[in-house]
């Protein structure tokens, strides 16, 4: 079976998937009333379906890409951590004004190893969704994920993030206690705490809210997650002057994996299920698993100063830029 | 580029309260406050102002005191002792690593038309300078280069800088002024948010003393890395700061925004900045606090 999931929505470029599908479903229907054996043809029809979705899902363009990151039924923040950690401990409030339920913290155990995880959660139903604000925290969010990496720092724990926000939440209070400061903070405290710290996109790294957890040793993307300064919507907006050109804007921002691997913006891409991780949700927690054990055994081996001169390097040499002859420019 | 459009704020199909423009924060006003000629009309009290008399005045309107925005080299001007600016870094230029095209323009060609507009080949000048015979290293912000934006090359001359002043054990003075993260170098020019706060946390750790002075508009990434992160952050009268642009946020709770909302008598009033100086003081400040932090 291409899907462990029933009923799932299609998104507008899987509809060639309809047909095979339904065909399947039909066949299914019948077997269970007729004599005869449709087994073989089953067969054929879930072979097509496994070909379709391949050629799908290797020629993805950055908005379909997008869309997959959304994709209502894709595993979020907390489904990964039911799966794969175990004995989780949760850690609430940042200890200065309140607990937000878009970033959670906690202790726990990934394979065998003892982390804390910081994990941003867009919520599942409208009550959760509500609750967790859509996934956009507060300053009180990075707040709480500081102090989360602060306790990691005192009992040599390595830092596990887990990333899937479309940005830090646009709101009054969001501004009045100080949500670029909070940010801010998490980068600077990140980039010199003395703890292995690795970082996973796991849907949407929409910008700075985002990147408020995402300064590590090593960083990681979903194969179908994106990574972007601004979202593309915003970007076609501002841009294109309209909205309705996010898809130009998404192609023009560079923001998948394999670009971002390019540019050196994520060390490695984790290979998602065939048609994403929404279709196997089990397969791709164990993929994620996977990838946190292993680097942080390999992060672990590091003794801390080489650690925090490598976490400088990787971060110092961010960017592109031309050097000009020694020449003045003007 | 002209102020961000109304229909950008409900664009695509996003879901949840968040609307996608938070990190470009509010455009750059256009110069139309500040007409050619002998005379302008001060945008704070309407006042028809003798234009030599404001220039005089450091660019601050002087019957209101409201501050007018300047470029980056009048801005060096205005804050380092006469002839001390030695700029750095120059030969740093900005890459097209995206190759990003749009309505048939490039970023190479937008980047040529930004640097004939300003003379300067970014939106950053870095370098040392004297502040009342106080050495420094300086990073101004231009505001009227692609609105401040922060790319590559911004950030690379800014850590660049940050580690010229933690090497040699300088005091460093950065003037803020930008709409944020630059969307045509994608994810790289997110990025220098971290490698900017990567470096000033080595500044830290060896003990070196950071200013940064936030003048309008001081939003977005800017905000949200190097910005907040001095040991002392000191802001012009009336700057806009903050995070997330302003329409972001009265769209996504749909009411209108208090009065002086993510200005800087807003946020001295929150705790997040030390001082609001009037732009004539700040020379005397910042050697107040170099002076008393021992440095
Ligand atoms: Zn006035």
């Amino acid at each position: 079976m291409a899907t462990d999931n029933a009923n799932l929505p299609l998104l507008p470029f899987e509809k060639k998937l309809i047909h095979v599908q339904r065909q399947i479903a039909e066949l299914e229907a019948d077997q269970e009333t007729s004599d005869r054996d449709f087994s073989a043809t089953i067969q054929k029809l879930r072979e097509e379906e496994v070909a379709i979705l391949t050629e799908t899902y290797d020629n993805l363009t950055a908005w379909e890409t997008v869309q997959v990151a959304r994709h209502p039924a894709r595993p979020l923040g907390m489904d990964y951590v039911d799966r794969i950690v175990k004995n989780f401990f949760e850690l609430h409030g940042d200890r200065r004004f309140a607990d937000d339920l878009a970033m959670r913290c906690g202790l726990g155990q990934v394979g065998t190893e003892k982390v804390v995880l910081i994990v941003q959660h867009k919520g599942h139903d409208t009550k959760d969704k509500i609750a967790c604000n859509f996934g956009c925290a507060h300053p009180e969010g990075y707040r709480k994920a500081l102090r989360a990496m602060k306790l990691a720092e005192k009992f040599s724990l390595p830092v596990v993030a887990l990333i899937d926000t479309q940005g830090a939440y646009p709101g009054i209070g969001s501004e009045e206690r100080g949500v670029a400061e909070a940010i801010a903070r998490n980068l600077l405290e990140m980039s010199r705490l003395k703890t292995p710290i690795v970082c996973i996109v796991i849907g949407e790294g929409g910008s700075g809210g985002a990147l408020g957890i995402g300064v590590g040793d090593c960083v990681a993307m979903l194969q179908f997650a994106y990574y972007s300064v601004i979202s593309p919507e915003g970007c076609a907006s501002i841009l294109w002057k309209t909205g309705e050109k996010a898809p130009e804007a998404a192609e023009a921002l560079k923001l998948t994996s394999g670009h971002l691997k390019e540019f050196g913006v994520i060390d490695d891409i984790i290979t998602e299920p065939l048609g994403g991780a929404h279709r196997r949700p089990a397969d791709a927690a164990t993929q994620v698993e996977r990838y946190i054990t292993r680097t942080v055994r390999q992060l672990k081996r590091q003794p801390i100063d080489k650690l925090l001169a490598d976490r400088y390097q990787r971060w110092r040499k961010l960017g592109k830029v031309l050097h000009l002859d020694a020449s003045p420019d003007q | 580029m002209a102020d961000i459009p109304d229909d950008m704020l409900n664009g695509g199909n996003v879901e949840g309260p968040y609307r996608p423009d938070a990190f470009e924060g509010p455009a750059m006003r256009g110069k139309k406050d500040i007409p050619d000629g002998l005379w302008m009309r001060c945008s704070g009290c309407e006042n028809m102002l003798y234009r030599k008399q404001v220039a005089e005045n450091m660019e601050v309107c002087p019957k209101c005191q409201h501050h007018f925005r300047v470029g980056g080299r009048q801005r060096v001007d205005q804050l380092a002792d006469p002839e001390s600016f030695a700029e750095m870094f120059t030969d740093i230029v900005p890459a097209d690593p995206l190759a990003f095209e749009w309505l048939g323009q490039t970023y190479e060609q937008r980047i040529t038309k930004e640097q004939e507009k300003t003379g300067n080949s970014e939106a950053v000048l870095t370098g040392t300078a004297y502040i009342k015979g106080r050495r420094i290293a300086m990073g101004i912000m231009d505001g009227d280069f692609l609105m401040g934006s922060m790319g590559s090359v911004l950030g690379e001359r800014l850590t660049l800088l940050i580690e010229h002043a933690t090497e040699g054990a300088l005091p460093l003075v950065i003037v803020c002024m930008s709409g944020g993260a630059r969307m045509h170098e994608g994810a790289l020019s997110l990025m220098q948010m971290g490698k900017t706060s990567a470096a000033l946390a080595r500044l830290d750790d060896a003990g070196g003393l950071y200013i940064s002075i936030l003048a309008d508009p001081t939003t977005g990434g800017t905000t949200a890395s190097f910005a907040m992160l001095a040991d002392i952050i000191l802001a012009e009268p009336g700057a806009l700061i903050g995070f997330a642009g302003q329409r972001v946020i009265s769209n996504t709770i749909r009411a209108e925004l208090p009065n002086g909302f993510q200005r800087a008598e807003f946020l001295l009033e929150h705790g997040f900045i030390d001082h609001i100086v009037p732009r004539p003081d700040l020379r005397s400040e910042i050697a107040r606090v170099i002076d008393l932090c021992g440095r």
